[in-house]
C-alpha cells in the first residue's frame, strides 16, 4: 500500500525528479517513432498536397512551379468571349471516380454490416463445430487480397469459369457473362470478391462487440418470453452500437481507399475505376504528376470530412466504453 | 418439437454455408494449380489430376523464388523494426502520463487509417531523393506508415492492462525507465508481440501499392506485384495455372499461421478494432 502512495505522490508532485526523470524518458522514447512517422507520413503528405498546386511532372519533379488552384480548376475565357473550364472539379471522370468509389462503398459495407452480424451471431451461439467455423472464416481474411482477386477472376472467367458453370447448371443464367469485362456485371464482380474478403473482419469485430454483453440479459429476456426478433433489435443490437459504429467506420475507410482489388480484378473498366485507381493512373501512367497528387489530396479531403461528419454524427467513442 | 427440428437443421445449413463460401474458392485455387495443360480448361469440382507442372514451372523458371526471398526479406525487417519503435513508444503512451498524450493517441490512429495514395506523390519524391528507388529499402521506409501506428496501438492497448504493482516495485528498486521496459515488461510481452509481429508481418507480406509503384524490375518486385503481373508467352494468354500455383505458394504458410495463431490474432484484431 505504502509502495502504491509513493508511486501516485511521484506522479501528482509535478516538482518531483523520479515524475520529472519519467517524462523525459516517455519523450526519449517516443521520439524515434514519432521521426520515422514524420517522415514516412507527414512530410509526404505536405509534399503531395503541394504538388497539387503545382505544375510537377513525373520526369522533373524538382521542376514543379506554384499554379495556384490551376489543377483543381481553371477559368480561361477566349477572345471571343467563350469561357473554358478546366481542372479536376470539372472533369467528369473525376466525379465518375468518386461516384464508383462512394457507391462501392456503401453497398460493400452495407452488405457485409448484415452479413457479418449473421456470421458473428452464429459464432456466439454454443453448437458443436464453432472452432471449424471460426477457423474457417479466418482463411479469406488471411488470402492476400491480389491472391483472392486472381482466384476470382479465375472462377469469374467468363469461358472457363466455375461461376459461369454453377450458374448455367442451375439454370439461373442462360449464356455465360465475362464477369469482369462487362460494364453492368464488372461492380458486382468487385463486390463479390470485396465482400467475401472483408466479412470476416467485421464479423469478428462484431462477435468481439457481442461478447461483451452479459449473458443474465438474455436469460431475463427468455423467462419473460421475449420474441428473440423483439431481443434482438430491443437487447443485442443497442448493447453492440459502440463496437459496430467503430467496425463500420473501419471498413468504410478502407473501402473508399480501395486499389488493388480493382486494378487487378477489373484493370481498365470505366464502371469501378474509384479515386485511388485514378489518382494513380493520373500519377504514374499519364505523365499527369500534378494532376494526379490534385486528385489524391481530394481523396484526403473526402475521406477526412466522411470521418469527422461520421464521428460527430454517429457519437463514435474509439475507447469503446473504457 | 418438429419446429425445434427444422430450426436446428436450418441453423446447421447456415454453417456450412459459411464454412463452404468462405473455403471454396481456396480449395479451387488449390485443385486449377495441379492441373496441367487442356485439363486446365475442363471444369471440375473434385481432384481429378494431379501433376505438379505449374509448381516446377514457377519455381525454376522466371523470377518468382527471388521475389519471395523479397518478400519475406522486406515483411521481416518491417517487423523487426516496427516492433523496436513500438515497444518503447507505447511504454511511454500506456504507463506515462504527460500532456499531449491523448492527442498523440489520436494522430496515431489517425495515421493508420490514412489512404495511402494520399502520400504516395510525396512518398515517390523522397524514395528517388534517398536514391532508394527499385530497392527492397524504398519497401520496408515506406510501410512504416502502415505498421508502425497500427503496432504502437495495439502494444499500448496491451501494456496498458498490465498491472501497475510490478512497475511499481521496480520503481522502489531505483530501475530506470529503460530496464523496466527490457527487463520487467517485455518478458511479459512475447504473446502480444507474436500476435502484432503476425499481423504486421501478413501486412507487409500483401501490401500491393507501394510495392508496384517503387520497385520496376522482376529481380525487386514482391510476391503480390509478381502474381499480379504474371503474364504468358503471349499477351492474351493468361497462364491460370502458373497464377494458381503461385498464389498457393504464398497463402498456404500464412493461413496456416492464422489457423496456428488463431485465437491470437482474433484478440489482436479486435484490440486494434473494438478498443480503438
Amino acid at each position: 500500500m505504502a509502495i502504491a502512495e509513493t508511486v501516485d505522490d511521484a506522479e501528482q508532485s509535478a516538482g518531483s525528479d523520479l515524475f520529472r526523470q519519467r517524462i523525459r524518458s516517455a519523450w526519449l522514447f517516443l521520439t524515434p517513432m514519432l521521426v520515422v512517422l514524420a517522415i514516412v507520413a507527414g512530410w509526404p503528405l505536405l509534399r503531395s498536397i503541394y504538388f497539387s498546386f503545382t505544375n510537377a511532372s513525373l520526369t522533373n519533379i524538382s521542376a514543379a512551379e506554384w499554379v495556384g488552384f490551376e489543377n483543381y480548376l481553371s477559368i480561361t475565357t477566349l477572345k471571343s468571349g467563350r469561357v473554358i473550364y478546366d481542372g479536376l472539379l470539372v472533369d467528369p471522370l473525376w466525379w465518375k471516380s468518386v461516384w464508383n468509389t462512394v457507391r462501392f462503398s456503401v453497398v460493400s459495407v452495407i452488405s457485409e454490416t448484415i452479413i457479418g452480424m449473421m456470421v458473428a451471431l452464429v459464432l456466439n451461439a454454443e453448437f458443436r463445430g464453432r472452432g471449424i467455423v471460426r477457423a474457417a472464416i479466418l482463411v479469406p481474411w488471411a488470402i492476400p487480397t491480389i491472391v483472392s482477386a486472381k482466384m476470382w477472376a479465375w472462377m469469374l472467367n467468363d469461358q472457363f469459369g466455375i461461376i459461369n458453370d454453377i450458374l448455367l447448371n442451375l439454370g439461373l443464367i442462360s449464356q455465360k457473362i465475362a464477369w469482369t469485362a462487362n460494364p453492368d456485371t464488372a461492380m458486382l464482380a468487385v463486390l463479390m470478391v470485396d465482400i467475401w474478403k472483408t466479412t470476416p473482419f467485421m464479423a469478428l469485430l462484431i462477435l468481439a462487440g457481442l461478447q461483451m454483453i452479459p449473458g443474465d440479459i438474455y436469460e431475463a429476456a427468455k423467462i419473460d418470453g421475449v420474441h428473440p426478433v423483439k431481443v434482438f433489435f430491443r437487447v443485442t443490437l443497442p448493447l453492440v452500437r459502440p463496437a459496430l459504429m467503430v467496425a463500420i467506420i473501419f471498413r468504410m475507410l478502407d473501402a473508399l481507399r480501395i486499389f488493388d482489388l480493382i486494378y487487378v480484378l477489373t484493370a481498365n473498366n470505366a464502371q469501378t475505376k474509384t479515386m485511388s485507381v485514378f489518382a494513380r493512373e493520373n500519377l504514374f501512367d499519364f505523365d499527369k504528376f500534378a494532376y494526379g497528387s490534385a486528385a489524391s489530396t481530394m481523396l484526403f479531403l473526402i475521406l477526412t470530412v466522411i470521418t469527422v461528419v461520421y464521428i460527430i454524427v454517429g457519437k463514435v467513442n474509439f475507447e469503446g466504453g473504457r | 418439437m418438429l419446429w425445434h427440428v427444422i430450426k436446428r437443421v436450418a441453423f446447421y445449413l447456415l454453417v456450412i454455408g459459411i464454412v463452404f463460401i468462405s473455403i471454396f474458392p481456396f480449395y479451387y485455387a488449390i485443385i486449377t494449380s495441379f492441373k496441367s495443360g487442356t485439363a486446365l480448361f475442363e471444369i471440375n469440382y473434385w481432384p481429378r489430376s494431379f501433376s505438379l507442372a505449374n509448381y516446377t514451372q514457377v519455381l525454376t523458371t522466371g523470377s518468382f523464388p527471388r521475389n519471395l526471398a523479397n518478400s519475406l526479406l522486406i515483411a521481416s525487417v518491417v517487423v523487426a523494426i516496427s516492433l523496436v519503435l513500438a515497444v518503447t513508444a507505447s511504454f511511454a503512451l500506456s504507463r506515462v502520463r504527460f500532456a499531449g498524450r491523448s492527442l498523440l493517441l489520436f494522430t496515431i490512429l489517425a495515421v493508420s487509417m490514412f489512404p495511402q495514395i494520399a502520400v504516395l506523390s510525396g512518398l515517390f519524391e523522397l524514395v528517388r531523393f534517398f536514391g532508394i528507388f527499385n530497392t527492397p529499402f524504398a519497401l520496408i521506409f515506406s510501410y512504416m506508415i502502415f505498421t508502425l501506428p497500427f503496432t504502437v496501438w495495439i502494444l499500448t492497448t496491451f501494456m496498458r492492462d498490465l498491472p501497475i504493482e510490478i512497475e511499481e516495485a521496480a520503481i522502489v528498486d531505483g530501475a530506470s525507465p529503460w530496464v523496466i521496459i527490457t527487463k520487467v515488461f517485455l518478458p511479459l510481452m512475447w504473446p502480444a508481440l507474436v500476435t502484432t509481429g503476425l499481423l504486421a508481418f501478413i501486412a507487409a507480406w500483401n501490401e500491393f501499392l507501394f510495392a508496384l509503384t517503387f520497385t520496376s524490375s522482376n529481380n525487386t518486385r514482391t510476391v503480390p506485384v509478381a502474381i499480379a503481373l504474371l503474364s504468358g508467352a503471349t499477351q492474351y494468354e493468361i497462364p491460370w495455372g502458373n497464377i494458381m500455383a503461385a498464389s498457393v505458394i504464398v497463402t498456404v504458410p500464412l493461413v496456416v499461421l492464422v489457423l496456428i495463431f488463431q485465437r491470437k490474432i482474433i484478440s489482436g484484431l479486435t484490440a486494434g478494432g473494438v478498443k480503438g
